[in-house]
């Protein structure tokens, strides 16, 4: 056994006391948010529409993120995981739209 | 010298935690996978701004809603079933994982409606309504049967796999000390969410 | 009866199955790596086929042995079958399968299941591949980059040849999820990152570029696949759409995916150097951390496929910039290498010179690559043979020879058999001479102006095509002698017991050659960093001061 693996034992619970509670609270502030964001689709704010159904968008990934998938609780390689995949999208559209935008 | 036996049961020995590590990194390619598609829709919508909006106002807004709901709640039963087993609370686990399967069925209830209504008015890939309309139109509409039928398509493959979740909860194969699977399906299935997350703003609210 | 695990080699090993299920169900690592081995080299015999007759087709202007369809279909296999068959999976499947969990002291990989199923995939997409040319409609012949519009009006096999891409990618995927969580999860007590041998810094990163970029070309593919099948407007001009999207998505993964071919061969170049020059590695970290800034920054570059198709004049420049920026992390590693070359005491055997072939070839490549990497340049040089050249130097003299060198370097802890030496030095240099008669005449003609993909050719490019068909024969001969030796190696009665022939200093000289199914009968402490030459470090010093 190596040492990585023995501290496994350990590390296969992912939070200490599990508990309903949270959760629901979270699925609250979801179902309020996608109502903020039907509500909010209706306005025209022009150019920043798209921005704000994307923000609340984000919001509520991030919720899911972190709560429902226990990124909370993970390690921080997690974290720096999950930033390094988001990265990647993102340095990719933005090298997309280097063309798109000045075309 | 370790002998045969003891090779066995080494090889048995649990790292959770890379099992874990395993799955994310699945589900990153999962996410790199619709962000393919989310780079295609973004320069198509920066190409034909108007055109999208004008082909959204024919997505019906409240199914869209409805289902984004539907997808939230099942959400929450599924990491629910996971505090259940965690709490040795093996019936209500079992439960939680059948209306999150109950519910996956109702979102795709409603997709079949929608999509059969878009059909019965001459919207699908290569009908005349649609090649009738203008380009972005098309677009869009190519986009929405292939990002809403891929992410349908990983809906039914969360229930198949929720539903050999439940049959594993109910012969102890899960159960409160190791929940590894049920884990790794609940994390697919939040990723399944997350993509809807996106999709549902992008399609149904852009009018 | 099953054997004992520690006491035969992995060879002899008998498990629950026997006879040839014992290898395709095997998910011991090293029998997964040779069956990788031997299926990579055989999609590599057939791709050399397909090479070998277009230079033969080229030898003259006009019509020689084939029709130019069965010419364009050649080239785009030839191309299908080389980089996704053959170069991708041929380090880090292979090698990385068979020694990636023997150099960080681990048993196996984090999931040897998964491990076979990835080689299932593999073997299912190269045969898909092989159909698709069989098939009625005739084999593909768009080139292996399925640009748009062709791609969907050509009425060839398109649809197999994409699902093949697509499984492949697959396949790829899991070898790099598993190397990630093999990496972090399985490394031996006292083995921190930085005490990795470079060789698995190098998988390590190539493993995320294959997680974050192969899904890219999936879905590309997918929705190519799914606007054939459907009509679905996605890309097709007609509806709407733009091939040059296409072609920012099909980069998008291609141009990372080239270095996920040379990151492995420079991982191995990394560890045959210090071996056989007897030295400590100089300058391990900036090795390890130039992988990983290759992967990062060969992830921003892939416009520069595309300077001619009309883009923004913001792009191009933020792309040829970009692209200039990979040159310093592959530069350091040249530097480095050669700096561990430096005063130490050098044993001229196969795979150092494989090693500093690939040095040589690379370097030859990767500065052809920077010439390319100017827009004004590139507006010349475009779809011409040049790039032919510079590609098979970088990809053929760079990832090719570093798959040669790991085959000479590992070969007797692969199997306990020494190849004759004097034989493997006539096959590296006839490979080596031939190479370069074979590729150098293309850098001139293409500068001349001769286009790529061209079934005919103008008078006065003549001669380079004679000059670099007949390098075609010599290399092949080169291939012929290295591989003829490996077979009578193989075949031989003699075993090779001499656990360590080079004098390496990393895990895998450490046990028994033919290594027993776990590799290690206890798992090593690991104290010191990988590559320390203290015996000759000291005289290095003693002979300075």
């Amino acid at each position: 056994m190596s040492g990585e693996q023995s501290t496994s034992t350990e590390q296969h619970t992912i939070e200490h006391k599990p508990t309903y509670g949270i959760y629901i609270l979270v699925w609250l502030v979801l179902v309020m948010l996608t109502g903020v964001t039907v509500a909010v689709a209706g306005i025209n704010f022009g150019n920043i529409t798209v921005a704000t159904a994307l923000t609340i968008a984000v919001i509520k990934s991030y919720l899911v993120l972190t709560f429902f998938m226990h990124l909370k609780a993970e390690s921080a390689m997690f974290k720096i995981f999950v930033s390094v995949a988001l990265l990647f999208l993102l340095i990719s559209i933005a090298l997309l739209f280097s063309d798109y935008s000045f075309l | 010298m370790s002998s045969v036996a003891e090779h066995t049961t080494e090889h048995v020995h649990r790292d959770d935690l890379g099992s874990r590590m395993g799955i994310w990194l699945f589900l990153f390619t999962e996410l790199v996978l619709f962000g393919g598609m989310f780079l295609v829709y973004a320069v198509y919508r920066f190409m034909y701004q108007h055109e999208f909006h004008i082909a959204a106002k024919e997505l019906n807004t409240l199914i869209g809603t409805l289902n984004t709901l539907i997808l939230l709640t099942s959400s929450l039963t599924m990491v629910l079933a996971i505090v259940a087993i965690r709490k040795d609370n093996k019936y209500l686990s079992i439960f939680f994982q059948m209306v999150t399967i109950l519910l996956a069925f109702g979102f795709m209830v409603n997709k079949y409606f929608e999509w059969t209504t878009k059909i019965h008015h001459g919207i699908y890939p290569g009908s005349e309504t649609l090649l009738a309309k203008g380009n972005g139109e098309v677009l869009f509409f190519g986009l929405y049967y292939v990002m809403t039928g891929l992410h349908g398509l990983h809906v039914l493959i969360g229930m198949v796999l929720i539903g050999v979740m439940t049959r594993f909860t109910m012969t102890g194969t899960v159960n409160s000390d190791k929940y590894i699977h049920l884990e790794a399906a609940g994390l697919y299935w939040h990723l399944v969410d997350i993509i809807w997350i996106f999709l549902f703003p992008l399609f149904y609210l852009i009018t | 009866m099953q054997s004992d695990v520690n006491s035969v080699g992995y060879l002899d090993y008998k498990g629950k199955h026997s006879g040839i299920l014992a290898w395709i169900l095997s998910t011991d690592h090293k029998r997964i790596g040779l069956l990788y081995l031997m299926s990579t080299l055989s999609f590599f015999a057939v791709g050399v086929t397909f090479g070998f007759l277009m230079r033969l087709e080229l030898i003259a202007p006009g019509r020689t042995i084939m029709d130019a369809q069965t010419y364009n279909s050649i080239f785009t296999l030839h191309g299908i079958i080389m980089i996704f068959l053959f170069i991708i999976p041929g380090l880090p499947a292979v090698f990385g399968n068979f020694f990636l969990p023997i150099l960080i002291g681990a048993k196996d990989v984090a999931f040897p299941r998964l491990n076979l199923l990835s080689w299932w995939l593999y073997i299912g997409g190269g045969l898909l591949a092989i159909i698709s040319v069989f098939l009625p409609g005739g084999p593909v012949d768009t080139g292996w980059t399925f640009y748009i519009p062709y791609s969907i009006r050509t009425g060839t096999n398109v649809l197999p040849a994409l699902m093949a891409a697509f499984i492949l990618g697959f396949s790829s995927i899991l070898t790099g999820l598993n190397f990630i969580v093999t990496i972090h999860r399985l490394r031996a007590p006292g083995m921190s990152f930085f005490k990795m041998p470079l060789f698995v810094w190098s998988l390590y990163a190539t493993a995320w570029v294959q997680i974050l970029a192969t899904p890219i070309i999936g879905i590309t593919l997918l929705l190519v696949v799914i606007e054939r099948i459907f009509g679905v407007g996605l890309f097709d001009p007609a509806l709407g759409g733009d091939p040059v999207l296409y072609q920012h998505l099909f980069w998008i993964y291609s141009h990372p995916a080239v270095y996920i071919m040379i990151l492995p061969a420079m991982g191995v170049i990394s560890e045959i150097i210090p071996v056989f020059a007897h030295r400590t590695i100089f300058g391990y970290k900036f090795i390890a951390f130039s992988s990983l800034a290759i992967a990062l920054f060969g992830s921003m570059v892939w416009a520069h496929h595309m300077f001619t198709v009309g883009m923004s004049d913001t792009a191009q420049i933020i792309f040829s910039l970009l692209t200039f920026l990979v040159a310093i992390p592959s530069a350091i590693k040249v530097f480095n290498w050669v700096a561990t070359l430096y005063k130490g005491s050098i044993s001229t055997d196969p795979p150092l010179l494989y090693a500093l072939a690939f040095i040589f070839l690379f370097s030859i490549g990767g500065f052809t690559g920077l010439i390319q990497g100017a827009l004004s340049v590139n507006m010349h040089i475009h779809d011409t043979s040049f790039i032919v050249a510079h590609f098979h130097y970088v990809m053929f003299g760079g990832t090719g020879f570093g798959i040669f060198a790991a085959m000479h370097y590992w070969f007797p802890k692969m199997f306990g058999k020494m190849y004759n030496m004097k034989t493997a030095k006539v096959g590296f240099w006839t490979l080596f001479v031939g190479f370069n008669v074979l590729y150098f005449p293309m850098f001139v003609m293409g500068w001349l102006g001769m286009p790529r993909r061209y079934y005919d050719y103008l008078p006065e490019f003549h001669i380079y095509h004679f000059i670099s068909t007949i390098g075609s024969w010599i290399l092949i001969t080169g291939l012929i002698i290295m591989f003829t030796n490996f077979i009578k190696a193989l075949r031989s009665k003699t075993k090779f017991t001499e656990i360590n022939p080079w004098g390496g200093e990393t895990l895998e000289w450490s046990i028994p050659n033919v290594p027993p199914l776990e590799n290690f009968e206890v798992i090593p402490t690991i104290t010191a960093a990988p590559y320390e030459y203290k015996d000759n470090e000291e005289l290095l010093t003693k002979e300075e001061n």
